[in-house]
């Protein structure tokens, strides 16, 4: 729980938008993709942003993304910093009262920002992502040096020399294997990520 | 013996070994034939959910292919909450949604597989608390662990989203375990409360709040050690408590252990065969009972 | 039978059927089909002028069947029927052809629709063919009734209908009349006190000479049908004889076992011998067993030694009293969502997280702490009177976790408790709201009274309450501010969701009502019925059809007992001859239609070795006859041949 503060966003007010820049398609793209068809039901309650243990680190709270959303608020939400702080714990989806898997919209959104190149290279996020995905397709297995390697070439070797510690430290406990493992049939996960991934493992 | 197919896991193939080898030293003594799925893939975890929401399904499709193919009709055991969440969620869209059923379908075909959507997910604590029963875990410890105050941290993906297993709030399967090797379980408001963990090489600060929460609580209640189901959620804790303390200058020094460990030393196995030594934070006396 | 002569009428409902259908077209065809004597078609066939060419048809040109083609028969198959009286011919020799709402209306092409018209002209005279005359019948109504559930909606009910010189049983389940309303506090949105206004009522109720009160009863079940119902009545021990207590309360000063009381919502303690508040109607306690020393283990007695009237009487046995009565209302109540099923909010965790019930309880001057709202530690009230405090709305309402619906009153009881804790203890107080809904006269009054006060409203839900340090803090998002907040507060109040009654299944079971999806009674019409019921002659009012404040409830008490009192003034009830019949020779008796019977209304006959129908229960609904293997049962005016013929024609065209 952090500190109790109210925090408005430090974005300020949305931009004002005229009705041409409204993307009007963006919430059935989000609905399609995440299968959440449920968002026009959102009375913005905000029980998400209330639940959600990272709210106060988001330029917009989760409620007003799911609002975003819907008027067609597409740039904004994209390039939004709200989106990469979800941490997936899902705590919005088991309470919104209108049943809105709202961690199932926030992967789309992830996923729209990464394929519409909204993400920043080198912000963290996004390049833990990408990496994450690049070690996967090459290993069929998650490969930790190989990891925090790939993340610091892409955002900077300043996160490598902060997360060596933390390697040595694990492999003096056992905790990380110096060599990867690779999936004997790792053509089999490759051809997998290609297909459903649509040309992203190259980007 | 009871046959389950194992599912380890990459991070019990690294940061987890010692996870695993407590696992592998309780389930014979407890009637558990674990066996580990062949030449199995990455889950996809969140980080792939999050470059396509449908990459962690078609991913853990194969996994689910794979047990379903080493046939024997048994359960796939997962002890990593989050590979639970993940192929979760991949049988329930595979489930509900027919566009994502075609996709995956066609992709295995593709390699030659088939997935059918029978293989029934469980966690292990769901095996050992349903299916070997409270009962007989009590039966079997030998060593009680009288006055020793545990909290029991589920963290975020055991209970949710929703599932047959736990509660998304208030979750007690491993309170009831605990208590079944006679330790105390304190009360932990924050047993299902985030730590961050898939945070916290992406945002670190925000992270550590969320540790810091968490161990604070098991802290304030005068817990011993905190117990944990998920490596991520044991290494987030353990790994990152050095740095919290730095950060907002508190004194935590919680020992982070699994509940497969705990469950060890109460049925007689030593503290180093558990893999007790190999933590950030020493388990001090905890691991000398 | 003589030989078969139909007329058939084809209405233009002015434009409404005669723009789309080429109205003369369908009258030529039908004057061609079998048997019809007459075709004819005309502006408004209900109309007086209308009405009058059936009539002169049936008298001067002997027409025995007759067929009207227009709208739907729910509009005016009533009307037809009478007309056809009026000139001597049975009404159930009529048919008619619902040409509007099944064809001009939902038709797009002007052929197609005159296509279907001549369609359903041609079933309904070959159906018609074959209906015979049905005589309706009447019953006459006992002229007692009976109110199940004592409430302010029962209690008005009941008083309505006794002063109208009707005599009236009260059943009520716990051992005090006067349901939620007797725990309120102040009422919104007057703010009069909910004792004073209840209580004379109550006792008016008691000492009505036309109404007796069964307190500590419940109805066991039901026979009969509308104007002759047979009710069986649990008169549940207990164990203080009412004839010979005085209410003194001897008994409860002595008992020596304490139980946490269900009034006070655990804020305090009764004994094990009991009556639930100071002015309980009537005033004789009850022991509760389960709790009891001397029924628990067979020492103590400490009640009976210290009676001075020797009411006390350990060996008493639950009661069965049987009812004739002619009518009844059901006004069983609600319940309120019990949040340990949500941990978030806190409740049952943190001793100061307490629901709003609990809280009309603090605030009055008879609860457990004089009307001092306090907070509590380890159990028990301090005299530290909280500093701030949030009321959180839709607890469990507007929610598909928990309840749907929304729960209707809940806002403006919230917007109540946050002034009167405000007025009570000047106390910071956060309202959490997602939307006020204040509907109602005066509500919307209360509403900005209530904000002139200083009340921090806050829109956004309260998501969940979180202990850190010995502080509660509300987490909520600031919807208008877009900001997330944990708000710092001493005592949290939750205005938790209106639900069913618990067994409110069995009692819509017991007298044959519906339940809606949420689980409350089913009205007959949402708009045009809302106080009946699938089964005629059971009426329900107040909170069992779903969420309302007290002058709603107390109309529906009243609309009740004026439903009642129509139906008791007849003195008799009209019942339709559509019933099914059973021919006893070729049943069976292997019983499968008696569970299907959606009414009650089949019952198998031991000694025929058959079943028989009740025809005052029985609707007409087909179920049995579908379901009858043996093909005795058979239903009039829906006979095999009847609807054979209807099909056969629709189809062949
Ligand atoms: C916190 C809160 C505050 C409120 N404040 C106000 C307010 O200020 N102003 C206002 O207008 N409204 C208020 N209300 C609403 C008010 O309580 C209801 O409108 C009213 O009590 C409804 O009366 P009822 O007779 O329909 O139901 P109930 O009061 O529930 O009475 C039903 C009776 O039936 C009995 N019963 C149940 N089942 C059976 C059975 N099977 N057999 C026999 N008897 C049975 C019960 O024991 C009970 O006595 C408030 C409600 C709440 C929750
Ligand atoms: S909790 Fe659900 S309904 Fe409420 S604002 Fe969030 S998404 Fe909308
Ligand atoms: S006998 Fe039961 S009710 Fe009577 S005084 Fe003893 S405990 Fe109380």
């Amino acid at each position: 729980m952090r500190a109790v503060q109210s925090q408005v966003p430090g974005r300020g007010p949305l931009p004002v938008v005229g009705e041409a820049d409204l993307d009007g398609k963006f919430v059935v793209t989000v609905m399609e993709l995440s299968g959440e068809d449920g968002l026009l039901g959102c009375i913005q309650c905000g029980t998400c942003t209330g639940s959600c243990q990272l709210s106060s680190w988001m330029d917009y709270t989760p409620r007003r993304i799911v609002d975003m959303v819907r008027k067609g608020l597409a740039r904004e939400v994209l390039a939004s910093r709200a989106i990469w702080y979800c941490a997936s714990c899902y705590y919005c989806t088991v309470r919104c009262p209108r049943g809105i898997k709202l961690t199932e919209v926030l992967y789309a959104l992830k996923s729209l920002a990464l394929a519409r190149g909204y993400a920043e290279p080198g912000a963290p996020a996004p390049a833990f992502y990408r990496t994450f995905f690049e070690v996967v397709g090459r290993y069929g297995r998650l490969y930790e040096p190989g990891l925090m390697i790939g993340v610091a070439l892409r955002s900077g070797f300043g996160r490598l020399f902060r997360l060596a510690p933390l390697g040595l430290g694990m492999l003096r406990r056992g905790k990380m294997a110096l060599l990867p493992e690779r999936v004997r049939a790792v053509d089999e996960v490759r051809a997998l990520m290609e297909r459903v991934s649509r040309g992203l493992v190259r980007r | 013996m009871r046959r389950y197919w194992y599912y380890p896991g990459c991070s019990g193939h690294a940061s987890a070994r010692d996870y695993q080898r407590s696992v592998a030293l309780i389930s014979p003594a407890l009637g558990l034939d674990l066996v580990e799925v062949e030449d199995w893939n990455c889950c996809g975890t969140t980080a792939m959910t999050s470059v396509e929401p449908r990459l962690s399904v078609v991913l853990s499709a194969r996994n689910l292919a794979l047990a379903e193919e080493a046939g024997g009709r048994a359960d796939l055991v997962v002890t990593c909450n989050s590979c639970y969440a993940i192929l979760r969620r991949a049988q329930e869209q595979y489930a509900r949604r027919r566009e994502v059923r075609a996709e995956v379908d066609e992709a295995l075909a593709g390699i030659g597989r088939r997935y059918s959507g029978t293989v029934r997910v469980r966690h292990l604590l769901e095996v050992l608390v349903r299916d070997v029963g409270l009962d007989a875990l009590r039966e079997r410890v030998r060593r009680p662990l009288s006055g020793l105050r545990l909290a029991p941290y589920y963290g975020c993906l055991l209970g949710r989203p929703r599932n047959d297993f736990e509660d998304p709030e208030e979750p007690l399967s491993m309170d009831r375990l605990l208590e079944a090797t006679g330790a105390t379980v304190v009360r932990f408001d924050r047993k299902s409360k985030c730590c961050g963990g898939a945070l916290i090489t992406t945002h670190e600060e925000a992270a550590l709040e969320l540790v810091r929460e968490v161990l604070s609580e098991a802290a304030a209640r005068e817990a011993r050690a905190v117990v944990t189901a998920c490596p991520m959620c044991q290494f987030n804790l353990d790994a990152y408590q050095a740095k919290v303390n730095a950060a907002f200058g508190t004194r935590l020094r919680l020992p982070v252990l699994y509940f497969s460990q705990v469950l060890g030393l109460s049925l007689g196995f030593g503290a180093s065969e558990l893999g007790l030594g190999q933590r950030f934070v020493p388990v001090g006396g905890v691991g000398k009972l | 039978m003589s030989e078969v002569r139909i007329a058939v009428y084809v209405c233009h409902c002015g434009t409404n059927i005669a723009d789309k259908v080429d109205v003369a077209g369908v009258r030529e065809f039908a004057r061609r089909l079998p048997g019809v004597e007459v075709a004819r078609d005309y502006q408004y066939m209900c109309a007086d002028p209308g009405q009058e060419l059936l009539r002169s048809d049936i008298r001067e040109r002997g027409i025995n069947r007759v067929v009207v083609a227009s709208c739907s028969p729910r509009m005016h198959e009533a009307t037809f029927r009478q007309v056809l009286e009026s000139a001597g011919l049975n009404g159930y020799l009529f048919e008619m052809a619902n040409i509007r709402e099944h064809c001009s209306w939902v038709t797009e092409e002007s052929e197609l629709a005159t296509h279907k018209a001549r369609a359903l002209v041609a079933a309904a005279v070959k159906r018609v063919r074959f209906h015979a005359p049905l005589e309706e019948r009447y019953v006459e109504v006992n002229q007692k009734a009976l109110v199940v559930g004592g409430g302010i909606a029962g209690i008005e009910a009941a008083l309505k209908i006794a002063r109208a010189g009707k005599k009236v049983w009260l059943v009520e389940r716990g051992p005090s009349i006067g349901g939620k309303m007797a725990g309120l506090d102040k009422t919104f949105p007057t703010l009069d006190c909910s004792a004073c206004i209840l209580t004379p009522k109550m006792v008016e109720a008691a000492q009505h000479p036309k109404i007796t009160l069964l307190s500590y009863s419940e109805v066991e079940g039901v026979d009969g049908y509308v104007g002759n119902f047979q009710v069986t009545v649990r008169r549940k021990a207990r164990y203080v004889r009412e004839e010979d207590c005085t209410g003194c309360g001897t008994c409860y000063q002595k008992c020596p076992k304490k139980v946490p009381s269900e009034f006070d919502g655990g804020l305090s303690h009764r004994k094990a011998i009991y009556v639930p508040f100071p002015q309980a109607v009537p005033n004789v306690p009850v022991i509760d067993r389960s709790n009891c020393i001397r029924f628990q283990t067979g020492r103590c007695g400490a009640c009976e030694k210290f009676c001075p009237r020797d009411a006390v009487d350990f060996e008493q046995e639950d009661e069965f009293l049987t009812l004739e009565v002619g009518a009844v209302i059901v006004a069983t109540g609600y319940e309120t969502f019990q949040p340990q099923e949500a941990p978030q909010w806190g409740w049952g965790r943190y001793e100061n997280v307490l629901t709003a019930r609990q809280l009309e309880r603090l605030v009055n001057a008879s609860g457990p702490t004089g009307g001092k709202v306090l907070l509590r530690r380890d159990g028990e009230f301090t005299d530290e009177v909280p500093k701030s405090v949030a009321v959180l709305h839709c607890i469990g309402s507007r929610d598909e976790n928990y309840y749907p619906y929304c729960s209707r009153l809940c806002c403006m009881a919230s917007l109540k408790l946050a002034h009167l804790i405000r007025e009570k203890t000047g106390a910071q107080v956060y309202s959490f709201y997602i939307d006020i809904r204040s509907a109602g006269k005066g509500y919307e009054e209360f509403y900005t009274r209530v904000q002139a006060e200083g009340i921090q409203f806050i829109r956004g839900k309260g998501a969940e309450v979180l202990e850190r340090d010995g502080q509660l803090y509300v987490h909520a998002e600031d919807t208008l501010l877009g900001a997330y907040r944990e708000v710092p507060v001493d005592m949290v109040v939750l205005s938790t969701a209106v639900t069913p009654a618990p067994g409110a299944e069995r009692v819509a079971q017991i007298f044959g009502i519906q339940r809606g999806q949420d689980g409350f009674f089913l009205e007959s019409h949402p708009k045009l019925e809302p106080l009946k019921t699938a089964t005629e002659g059971i009426y329900i009012v107040g909170c069992c059809q779903g969420p309302k404040d007290i002058p709603d409830s107390v109309a529906q008490g009243a609309g009740g007992a004026a439903e009642v009192l129509s139906l008791l003034t007849a003195g008799r009830v009209q019942i339709s001859p559509v019933v099914a019949e059973i021919d006893a020779e070729a049943c069976s008796g292997c019983k499968v239609c008696v569970p299907l019977c959606p009414y009650s209304a089949i019952k198998y006959d031991e000694e025929r070795g058959a079943c028989g129908v009740n025809e005052a229960l029985c609707k007409g609904c087909g179920t049995c006859v579908a379901s009858c293997p043996s093909g005795a049962l058979s239903c009039r005016h829906f006979t095999d041949e009847q609807i054979y013929a209807q099909i056969e024609e629709v189809s062949s065209l």
